[in-house]
């Protein structure tokens, strides 16, 4: 890991569904703390690009070089599972529009935030559960619901702890899918300045796959417009948002503005 | 050949030679589940046919058979398939431990140290001990095959988080070997810590779920604990009203019909056998059949009593309790 390495190096990922385009071609790097957003609409690829990079989806053609601690940049692509999968649950974050699929329902708030230490080998009850109570404090979850399960918080809690089960390992590169999909406006806007501290506060890189340009206006650094799968324009956020260049962005823009 | 040869044991060759397989894979992997391919057996599967299948597939006309079911060698359960080996093997039984060459059990391990050459079958209701927190059972294949145990530690975890220890009394999962994780069966936890370094082969029998796995002689068997909640083999504080044994692990027993009870050996042969040695109770064993004040239907477990022999419920060995299978969860 070197100043002049991006974290992420996406080179050339294309994912189709038979005839269908997913998406086409797609190169972009992202350099330590850095955030993307990556704007679309339903159908522009943007999911597909995102469960691509995440290893949750193998992708046709391309390599995701991603700049391990340990050896420098690596393959997620053809890395083997058991070392990609420790590095999913170590290195790499992934927090799902719906809470649910994130979260394992039927295990205590502790427990969903615990997990990923177990996972990696911790062994000590009592530290596991006062990192876990840490969590949920900088996530603004009391810590007397520590024992509570998932189902019993609001929908906006329970997005918060899909944040503290997925940070408390310290991941470098965090990618989330519509964070704050689903979630009434003013629950929205708390999640957002919460997560922008977190980014912040940790040095966070993420991906943000979004049709929200609100959400990206206030989090990424740069973004890029995704159009039938491919990446249409990218650039500095305020730039493509206070002046698009393409013809697609410059109607996102517009039909957002018109709102 | 005879024909009574080619039909030893209930099964045919063809069958056997496919669980054997499924028990060398299972052998050469210790922990591992093999899939197999489950027969009917003339008998329900709550019955224990998983440990049927491997028992017959065992079995020589040399061997001596021992069934136990909770410990005891004279419950329905054990009584009827020691019966159905001396049917369709003819081979000899018997109640001891010690003279067996095969065991089939259902929840526990005897107390008298198993030795080279004895093998121990045990029937296996749920043989994924991941399934409680995750159900998909390709995201468990694959969990398995990754070494990804962190969620049996969750299980764990959420025990002391809800109860303060770990309350998991029954099939507490272990480490095989270093390597797969496994469920010991419905076994109490006191037991564990004997599927360690067994000079004894261990053979698992799954068969509504159609699974064998195995922990060869002399493997090392770690339960799953944390550093600051250690793994503890512990079993009810009493004595066998019988034999006086406080070291056993303990039955209780209804012994009248205004809920008196009290602890007996779970081990029936190993309690016979020390009251042949001449030891009996002490007195303070003597002074253990209480009456718990709200004992519910005395009267009906009486009647069971009586028609069919000793009622018996095993003690949660904690405090805190542990889920004890039902008896008809055996596969
Ligand atoms: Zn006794």
């Amino acid at each position: 890991m070197t100043a002049d390495t991006p974290l992420l190096s996406v080179r050339g990922i294309s994912k189709r569904y038979g005839a269908r385009t997913g998406c086409a071609d797609v190169s972009f790097d992202l350099w330590p703390s850095e955030v993307m957003g990556i704007v679309g609409e339903s159908g522009s690829g943007k999911s597909t690009l995102l469960n691509c990079l995440a290893g949750h989806l193998a992708p046709d053609t391309g390599a995701i070089l991603y700049d391990t601690r340990a050896e420098g940049p690596r393959d997620l692509v053809t890395m083997a599972e058991p070392e990609r999968r420790m590095l999913a649950r170590t290195d790499l974050a992934f927090v799902h529009q719906n809470p649910r699929d994130g979260l394992r329902m039927g295990v205590s708030a502790g427990g969903n935030v615990g997990e990923r230490l177990m996972a990696t080998g911790a062994r000590h009850y009592g530290r596991i559960r006062a990192a876990a109570i840490d969590w949920l404090g900088r996530v603004e979850i009391a810590a007397d619901r520590v024992d509570d399960p998932p189902r019993a918080f609001s929908g906006g809690m329970q997005q918060r702890l899909q944040l503290a089960r997925n940070l408390v390992t310290g991941p470098r590169l965090v990618f989330m899918d519509e964070p704050t999909g689903g979630l009434d406006v003013s629950v929205q806007a708390r999640l957002l300045d919460l997560l922008r501290g977190l980014v912040r506060q940790m040095g966070l890189s993420a991906v943000i796959v979004t049709h929200d340009l609100a959400v990206v206006r206030l989090l990424a650094d740069r973004l890029m417009v995704m159009q039938g799968g491919r990446v249409v324009e990218s650039g500095l956020t305020d730039q493509v948002l206070d002046d698009p260049a393409h013809p697609y962005t410059q109607l996102l823009v517009s039909s957002v503005l018109q709102v | 050949m005879t024909g009574t040869d080619y039909t030893f044991a209930y099964l045919d060759e063809d069958t056997k030679r496919m669980i054997r397989r499924a028990l060398l894979k299972a052998v050469a992997i210790p922990g591992y589940q093999v899939p197999f391919a489950s027969r009917e057996m003339p008998m329900p599967y709550g019955w224990g046919t998983g440990g049927v299948q491997v028992t017959a597939a065992c079995l020589t006309p040399e061997d001596r058979l021992k069934v136990i079911d909770q410990g005891a060698d004279d419950t329905t359960n054990a009584v009827s398939i020691r019966r159905f080996f001396q049917r369709v093997a003819g081979v000899a039984t018997t109640t001891r431990t010690a003279e067996a060459t095969v065991i089939q059990t259902r929840h526990r391990i005897p107390e008298t140290p198993l030795t080279e050459g004895q093998i121990l079958v045990f029937q296996v209701p749920i043989p994924e001990p991941l399934r409680f927190l995750e159900p998909r059972e390709p995201e468990t294949r694959r969990m398995h095959a990754l070494a990804d145990y962190g969620l049996m530690h969750v299980k764990l975890y959420e025990d002391i988080a809800r109860h303060g220890a770990i309350a998991t009394a029954y099939a507490y999962p272990v480490t095989v070997a270093g390597r797969y994780v496994a469920d010991p069966s419905p076994i109490p936890k006191f037991d564990n810590p004997k599927l360690s370094d067994s000079p004894a082969l261990q053979l698992f029998g799954a068969g509504r779920e159609q699974r064998i796995y195995a922990i060869p002689p002399h493997t090392r068997v770690v339960s799953l604990d944390f550093e600051d909640h250690p793994f503890a083999a512990t079993k009810a504080a009493g004595v066998c009203a019988l034999c006086g044994d406080d070291a056993s692990y303990l039955d209780e027993v209804i012994v009248d019909d205004a809920g008196g009870r009290m602890f007996v050996c779970s081990d029936t042969d190993h309690c016979a056998g020390r009251r042949a040695a001449g030891l009996g109770p002490s007195a303070a064993a003597g002074a253990a059949a209480a009456r718990p004040p709200e004992h519910r239907g005395a009267a009906a477990e009486a009647a069971v009593c009586a028609a069919a022999g000793p009622a018996r419920a095993p003690v949660p060995p904690d405090p805190a309790g542990g889920q004890h299978p039902a008896p008809e969860a055996a596969g």
